[in-house]
């Protein structure tokens, strides 16, 4: 068997996809209670609309896009405003978020509205209905979609790749998007093509997914340029980078977007939305999540509507095992662990991962013995061994001479380190150290 | 639902399964065939010698080490033990055994700030020093004995008195032969190991198979034994090109001496080799280097030992010199 196109380094976790590959997806019933952040999406938050004791309907805009890099959000369910004020977010904070009584009676149902028919809209036009729709990507960076699909008049893109490749570990909402909603997904495809002027197309999928290889094979249609190509398994393929490297051997410089090699990525769950949204008129207020471990009894693939809090996710899914050690909202690679169960879905969480006692014992911490197993697993070939240390006694600026902005954070150092070495940790603060620094 | 207790850490939340201390067991484990074959063909002095040296290796970690006890239980120590007894005659009084461990650990590893810290490979730098204090006991070798149960010297020598040197005890090394007789041994006698010389300088094949098995399960950077190795053999094959008379044969070059313990077991110390790839190729070109010269033109028969606490010393530059390009880095923007 040929070697799949794939590249340097990275590393090979178990994946554990078989807990939920085999599920379909599965729409759970509405929760009493939704609450929606303001702060969904990379950008500035949205703006609120809307005030305490208002009703809404499902698909209504609670707040709306502040500028171009943002996003509005919409309500995923009809309900009345209960509260507006600090919630417990993903990323760890408080942050302000709408919290709607979910009506009880009501069919949920959005109100009927136009369905914009994308042939007959300009580039532009397409591109403003994607951000009124408030899609983003459903990846887990949730950068606004509309954003890629409008580069700079001095970028020439002539590819769009659409990322299948699911690198997390755990994680199977896109395996199974591109299982069940293959057409879907294509005619978000085309949608994006329109929008960026453009023909050519490739679907990067890894090859622990020769399912849905095959149903994507099988259902492009023949009057487009697409692509489906195999992928080596192995993390983070699915890294914007990466993929690019392996798709199309382009180096993204340091420092630049794809946009700089002439590409688009955009993740397969936020292709197949943008099509809902103009199948459907609906905006994005809900989305697939996998909810899996073996911290969580009934491991599935679940529709739920964004803001659905992690108690109602977790009771649905049967429950957590008496052994569940850790909640992570993400995948176990690059997501946030949380504690507390009100924290609620956003757009841009793909899984929640349970975690039992053994698949997450605690480690002990040693010296590093400078074995080296980190630079040859960085994706970016950093020397993560070096910049540990300078980290370690605060050296930020020097960790900038080593690269450190080229550190996407991806966690291969940190899995691989014998020494249960925190190394991805410590980039982060790093980063976050020297962007609370006042510029001098 | 269990609330009990819920634990929130850092991503990455899931981990490879190697840990250091799996690593240093692993190359413990693999050192038992060799320790194995040292006490074939050396009897119970070869393991009265390993035992002095890593006794004298854990008691200063022990003592002494900046995790207390738990120093001990992350194996490096017992390698460092292992290894300096492999190196050594095996007709060594315990006590210097048991000092060059002790020397080893605690001046070229503690002093330094413990596991991961020392520049030196502790093992040689034990050994170096008991080159320096027991110049005639360490290079006393015993000639083939007749009797397996028989000990191969005065190991039980008084601590800081001079050894008793019996009669019998006239072997001499092949590397020794060659330089100071001109005498060649056998090519088979030196890969099966059936020769005169330190406990772990005889069988070059168990000890290939060894590393082989540890490179396999990734806890031994391949490249440092191949590049040492490649060189050797390719620097010994041009001086043998042109004088076959007076240099020896790669063949001899390679499986003479402790080339073999030193290329896949010392000069692959995780700490004291270099973390990049080219790194490891010119750690280990420089360290083949180092052996042929010193061997062929220097004072000593043997030079393994100092060609590589000669390229340890110089790791720190390799690593600077050799840092990756940085993905989507012009070539001259990545300097650092």
């Amino acid at each position: 068997m040929p070697a799949k196109p794939t590249f340097r380094s990275g590393v090979h976790p178990d994946d554990a996809k078989e807990l939920t590959a085999a599920s379909p997806i599965r729409r759970l019933a509405f929760p009493s209670e939704v609450v929606l952040p303001l702060q969904q999406h990379t950008g500035a938050p949205a703006k609120l609309m809307v005030r305490v004791g208002d009703h809404v309907e499902r698909g209504d805009m609670i707040a709306s896009a502040q500028g171009f890099i943002s996003s509005p959000v919409h309500a995923s369910a009809s309900g009345t405003i209960r509260a507006i004020g600090p919630w417990p977010h993903p990323n760890g904070n408080f942050e302000t978020a709408v919290q709607i009584e979910v009506d009880r009676y009501s069919a949920q149902m959005p109100r009927r509205r136009l369905v914009p028919d994308w042939e007959e809209l300009s580039r532009e036009q397409t591109v403003a209905a994607v951000q009124d729709a408030g899609v983003v990507g459903l990846g887990g960076a949730a950068f606004p979609a509309h954003v890629k699909l409008s580069p700079p008049p001095d970028q020439v893109i002539d590819t769009l790749l659409v990322n299948g490749c699911e690198c997390e570990p755990y994680l199977t909402s896109d395996h199974r998007v591109m299982l069940e909603y293959s057409e879907r997904v294509y005619l978000g495809i085309r949608i994006m093509l329109h929008c960026l002027g453009i023909e050519r197309a490739i679907v990067g999928i890894e090859q622990n997914k020769p399912d849905a290889i095959e149903v994507m094979r099988s259902a492009a249609p023949a009057d487009l340029d697409i692509e489906v190509r195999t992928l080596e398994a192995k993390y983070p393929q699915g890294a914007e980078k990466m993929l690019i490297k392996a798709l199309l051997d382009r180096e993204v410089p340091s420092g630049g977007l794809p946009g700089k090699v002439g590409v688009v990525v955009q993740n397969v769950g936020s292709v197949a939305t943008v099509a809902e949204v103009f199948e459907t008129g609906l905006p994005l207020v809900e989305r697939i999540v996998t909810v899996t471990g073996h911290g969580v009894r009934k491991p599935g693939n679940w529709i739920v509507p964004v803001g659905t809090r992690l108690r109602d996710l977790v009771a649905e899914s049967g429950g957590l095992t008496d052994d569940a050690s850790e909640i992570i909202f993400g995948g176990p690679m690059m997501g946030i662990a949380v504690a507390n169960l009100d924290t609620p879905v956003l757009k841009g969480t793909s899984g929640v991962v349970v975690l039992s006692e053994s698949e997450a014992p605690p480690k002990e911490h040693y010296p590093c013995i400078r074995c080296g197993h980190c630079l040859e697993a960085c994706p970016v070939f950093l020397n993560p061994q070096r910049l540990g240390n300078l980290a370690m006694s605060e050296r930020w600026d020097e960790m900038v001479d080593h690269h450190l902005m080229d550190c996407m954070l991806c966690g291969c150092c940190s899995y691989v380190c014998p020494s249960n070495i925190p190394l991805s940790q410590l980039f982060g603060m790093a980063k976050t150290a020297l962007r609370r620094r006042p510029a001098a | 639902m269990n609330a009990s207790h819920r634990i929130v850490t850092a991503s990455p939340h899931i981990k490879a399964a190697d840990d250091t201390p799996t690593i240093m067991w692993s190359v413990v484990a693999s050192l038992a065939p060799v320790v194995a074959s040292a006490v074939y063909f050396f009897g119970p002095s070869a393991l009265l010698v390993l035992a002095a040296s890593v006794a004298g290796a854990l008691a200063p970690e022990a003592l002494l080490g900046n995790r207390g006890a738990r120093s001990l239980r992350d194996g490096s120590a017992i390698i460092t033990g292992v290894l300096l007894g492999l190196t050594l005659p095996p007709g060594i009084p315990l006590w210097m055994a048991f000092l060059g461990g002790a020397f080893g650990i605690g001046f070229g590893k503690l002093v330094y700030g413990g596991l991961g810290q020392n520049v030196f490979n502790p093992a040689l730098l034990g050994r170096a020093f008991l080159q320096a204090a027991f110049p005639v006991a360490i290079t006393t070798w015993p000639a083939a004995s007749k009797n397996w149960w028989a000990l191969q010297g005065d190991n039980f020598a008084f601590p800081l008195m001079s050894p008793k040197v019996p009669d019998a005890l006239s072997g001499a090394t092949p590397l020794g032969l060659m330089k100071f007789e001109q005498t060649s041994t056998p090519s088979l006698d030196l890969i099966l190991g059936s020769t005169s010389g330190s406990l772990g300088e005889t069988s070059g094949l168990i000890i290939l198979v060894c590393g082989a098995y540890l490179a396999a399960r990734k806890h031994l950077e391949w490249r440092i034994p191949a590049s040492i190795l490649a060189t050797v053999a390719v620097f010994s094959a041009i001086l043998y090109a042109i004088d076959s008379a007076h240099y020896p044969s790669p063949v001899f070059a390679l499986f003479s001496g402790g080339l073999m313990l030193g290329a896949v077991f010392m000069a692959t110390d995780m700490v004291t080799s270099p973390v990049t790839h080219r790194g490891c190729w010119i750690f280990g070109v420089g360290i083949g280097l180092l052996v042929v010269t010193i061997r062929l033109w220097g004072g000593l028969s043997e030079g393994v030992m100092y060609a590589i606490l000669l390229m340890n010393a110089l790791v720190p530059f390799i690593n600077r010199a050799t840092q990756p390009r940085t993905f989507g880095a012009l070539e001259a923007e990545s300097k650092p």
